[in-house]
């Protein structure tokens, strides 16, 4: 009879502490979410307005933002910047993982390059963004300086104008902000991993490279999949680099989805309707690419561990004995 | 036999680590190079850095870019100011409640619990750009907006450090403790607030650095919700620096960038140590 009476006492405590973080989330999170999606079918614009109804062709704001050329631009932007800045990105964290994890070649000073290439992340990214600004600076600027002692470049070039190199200087920034987390993420990871099957390999003759490839980037799976999400969902999102690195110049060539969105509701537009409305797609595209990301990492797991389990039964009943 | 083979092991290491070292000591430039120029130019005058905008030699100039930077609109100590109530309140809110949400799964057993943490999980995946319509016309509809309320109260509901302080929590926390602290007659707001909450130190240690960061960095909803330029935080002063007022004056630009990375340049360098251990942390758990 104690027993039960207990749990039931205790219960309510598990309640009560967690109201904080559900009043926080409920008037922070949720409500400003479905306010989203209900302004999005709305016709709620001007500045100050907070007046709306629902317009009589609910779909209109959002049809607008898949007309709008500028929309579907951004989008583009999105992809091919986060795409430019994840894979260089993602190999550089693996290949410096292979080498500071790496159990035949000890390598020195691992401890303060982790530091330092750790270091940009940390710095805020609207500082960063106009320190490349400035340093991509034209008609005067340090790299253009730079290029030009080398002998790369032979007279000044403003990069800030081009859209490609715009586009690969705001990947390259994302890059550089985040590979050292990537690692360090990684190397974790690495370290996560049983010793006792390095020592297996490292018995087997295994070289460095093959240990990479059959032992580590197997056991990754998970970290891999977690830096992968993180990184899109972030990607996708990115607006303090473009928004003030070049504000989504030259051209339009810079513009995220992120920064369409600000831009059409705060930057003398106005338009919060359409821009809740072009909300509702970035969601639904992290969601679907989410969930996509899960499904394929799980599956592929499970599909392995049936296999395995298949080839452990199969050696049990040909070798006649319990493994 | 066995030495032999280690001997020429090492020596066929001699490459590799070449190799090795060298992009290790060009990423380490390509990283502190941007910071270099940053601060030695924060040093030089303007017409110095129009002649050639790259030196390593430092200059003179430093009060003369601090006088002209600090003539204008830009103002480091206010947006530093500013930052850091918005930084400490957040970050102590998200500390606070993350580890008594983190409780109240991890100590009790409630029907909906379960259900609790699914949700937690699902909203680490919305983004604040997401939600941010509705978030502007609901501080704007109750008159918040130049108020750091909206800033800092959000950071009551942070999940991923919920997700965290539960993940440190189940090994570290015996239940034994808190049976023996109710037969001592405490009540369970006094077990959390004096016995769980040291226990948790090392892990609130962690999570505060990541809150404060996060906080300190971020630029969108402050650049969304505030408009009085006294009340910028620190990211937006220094999106100041990129308008017209300072065009041609980039001995200040320089300044006034090294001035907002300086705090968190000597925070970093005291403790990396920890902020790697914490980076390494999330990613294994989360």
């Amino acid at each position: 009879m104690a027993k039960p009476y207990k749990t039931i006492s205790y219960a309510k405590y598990g309640y009560l502490f967690s109201i904080p973080f559900i009043v926080a989330f409920l008037i922070f999170s949720l409500y400003p979410t479905i306010y989203t999606i209900v302004l999005g079918f709305t016709d709620c614009r001007g500045l100050g307005n907070t007046e709306w109804k629902i317009l009589d062709d609910p779909f209109l704001n959002f049809k607008e933002v898949l007309d709008n050329p500028s929309f579907i631009n951004s989008l583009k932007n999105t992809g091919l910047i986060w795409l430019l800045n994840f894979f260089p990105q993602l190999a550089l964290a693996l290949i410096l993982t292979a080498w500071f994890t790496s159990h035949s070649v000890k390598l020195k000073g691992v401890g303060f390059f982790k530091v330092i290439f750790y270091m940009p992340n940390i710095i805020t990214a609207s500082t960063v963004a106009i320190l490349f600004l400035t340093l991509f600076g034209y008609p005067k600027g340090p790299i253009n300086d730079l290029l030009i002692d080398v002998g790369i470049l032979d007279e000044v070039y403003e990069f800030t104008n081009n859209k490609i190199a715009a586009k690969l200087i705001v990947a390259f920034i994302q890059f550089w902000q985040w590979y050292g987390n990537t690692m360090i993420v990684l190397i974790a990871g690495v370290l996560g991993i049983s010793p006792d099957i390095y020592e297996a390999a490292q018995i087997d003759g295994a070289n460095g490279i093959q240990t990479f490839f059959r032992i580590t980037l197997p056991n990754l799976k998970t970290i891999l999949l977690y830096t992968l999400i993180t990184s899109l969902v972030g990607g996708l999102n990115m607006f303090d680099i473009p928004k003030l690195f070049l504000d989504g110049k030259p051209d339009g060539a810079t513009e995220t989805v992120s920064l369409f969105i600000y831009n059409q509701a705060f930057s003398g537009r106005y338009m919060y309707n359409r821009a809740a409305a072009a909300s509702m797609f970035l969601f639904a595209i992290i969601g679907i690419c989410t969930a996509i990301l899960f499904y394929i990492m799980r599956d592929k797991d499970e599909i392995a561990e049936k296999r395995e389990r298949r080839l452990q039964e199969k050696a049990r009943r040909l070798s006649g004995k319990e493994i | 036999m066995y030495y032999i083979k280690e001997k020429s092991r090492s020596k066929a290491q001699i490459p590799f680590k070449i190799l090795a070292y060298t992009v290790c000591i060009i990423l380490t430039v390509l990283c502190i190079f941007p910071f270099v120029v940053m601060i030695i130019n924060s040093t030089r005058s303007t017409p110095q850095i129009q002649q050639h905008a790259i030196s390593l030699i430092p200059s003179k100039y430093f009060m003369d870019n601090l006088e002209i930077l600090t003539s204008k609109t830009f103002d480091p100590l206010v947006g530093f100011g500013n930052s850091l109530i918005i930084s400490i309140f957040s970050t102590a809110c998200t500390i606070y409640f993350s580890t008594m949400t983190a409780f109240a799964i991890v100590a009790y057993d409630w029907k909906l619990k379960n259900a609790f943490f699914t949700l937690i999980m699902c909203v680490l995946m919305i983004p604040t750009q997401v939600t941010c319509i509705g978030f502007y016309q609901f501080i704007y509809k109750i008159g918040m907006t130049n108020s750091y309320l909206p800033l800092i109260l959000p950071a009551i509901a942070a999940p991923s450090t919920v997700f965290f302080m539960r993940q440190y929590m189940v090994p570290t926390l015996p239940m034994e403790i808190l049976q023996s602290a109710r037969i001592d007659g405490a009540g369970e707001f006094r077990i959390f607030n004096q016995i769980v909450l040291p226990m948790m130190k090392p892990a609130m240690a962690t999570q505060a650095i990541f809150a404060f960061v996060t906080s300190w960095n971020s630029y969108f909803l402050p650049s969304i919700l505030i408009t009085r330029s006294e009340k910028y935080t620190l990211p937006m002063m220094v999106s100041l620096l990129k308008g017209d007022i300072y065009k041609t004056e980039y001995g200040s630009i320089y300044l006034g960038l090294f001035l907002t990375v300086l705090p968190l340049l000597v925070m970093y360098f005291i403790l990396s140590k920890y902020i790697i251990a914490g980076v390494a942390l999330g990613g294994v758990k989360g």
